[in-house]
């Protein structure tokens, strides 16, 4: 018998995972791509607790989540577009300017 | 029987994730982000969402991860080599994932549900794309319009970011 914790568990372990990758990539696409792992491990609790607690609530929350996950993509992505175009790197260390 | 097929997907959706921050080409990083999101899908499957499931696989394995492969061929980021991948600020970065572990295992162990169940049972949700499309439109109809306005500012904001500068040159194709 399947049961929250199992859900809620792996939820977990992709947070985590996401949250490596966002910590310790220098490539700023694979830390694009490490948040969508976020969103899809909140996403995966939110559909187990719509499951489990027997409310529609939850489901729908996903799909607002999936649609905010795909716009927070496109403009990520055309930002990432435009630095590269003016400093012509993509590695988070390099992207300094704003730094005290 | 579930269970088997829970921890099949649960075990190749968190190997693939790993494999997602830890290859050296971001293509390939991309591919095992698309396995991962398969692994979602039949997961969401087994939460008796198929709407979800089918959204996954149409937004994110077509549209989102489109999008990435694309960048990633328009930038033509090379490889990164393996010794420099990781940032000096690893070591603290490994201390708050340790720590994230330890607080949020403990807050699942002891987490308890104190809310009343609601009424949409699994008989209900047999026919859950329609019981979704209902309370969509009905109950969360103010949120629906708010996320498709969203999406248009998003769309705009994305051209006008990877738009030439004006008086820099007339036509967009100049670089």
């Amino acid at each position: 018998m399947l049961t929250l914790n199992h859900f809620l568990i792996l939820s977990f372990i992709l947070f985590s995972i996401g949250v490596a990758g966002v910590l310790l990539r220098r490539n700023i696409i694979i830390v694009l791509m490490s948040l969508e792992l976020i969103f899809n491990s909140v996403n995966i609790s939110l559909a187990a607790f719509a499951y489990y607690l027997q409310s529609i609530t939850g489901t729908v929350f996903v799909v607002f989540n999936i649609t905010v996950a795909a716009a927070e993509v496109a403009i990520g992505l055309a930002i990432l577009v435009a630095v590269y175009r003016t400093r012509k790197t993509v590695y988070v260390e390099e992207l300094k300017d704003m730094r005290y | 029987m579930e269970q088997i097929f829970f921890y099949i997907f649960a075990i190749v959706a968190v190997a693939s994730a790993i494999a997602v921050i830890s290859v050296r080409n971001p293509v390939h990083s991309a591919m095992y982000l698309i396995v991962c999101f398969l692994q979602v899908a039949a997961i969401f499957i087994l939460l008796r969402s198929p709407f979800l499931a089918a959204v996954q696989v149409f937004i994110y394995v077509g549209a989102v991860m489109v999008l990435f492969l694309f960048a990633v061929m328009v930038l033509d980021i090379g490889k990164e080599s393996f010794g420099e991948h990781m940032h000096s600020q690893a070591i603290p970065a490994g201390i708050t994932v340790l720590g994230l572990l330890a607080v949020v295992g403990w807050l699942i162990s002891k987490g308890k549900i104190t809310v009343p169940l609601g009424n949409y049972t699994e008989e209900v949700l047999t026919k859950n794309t329609e019981v979704v499309g209902k309370s969509l439109y009905t109950q969360f109809i103010f949120p629906f319009e708010v996320v498709s306005l969203l999406l248009l500012i998003a769309l705009v904001g994305a051209i006008v970011l990877v738009m030439k500068e004006k008086g820099k040159g007339a036509g967009s194709t100049r670089s």
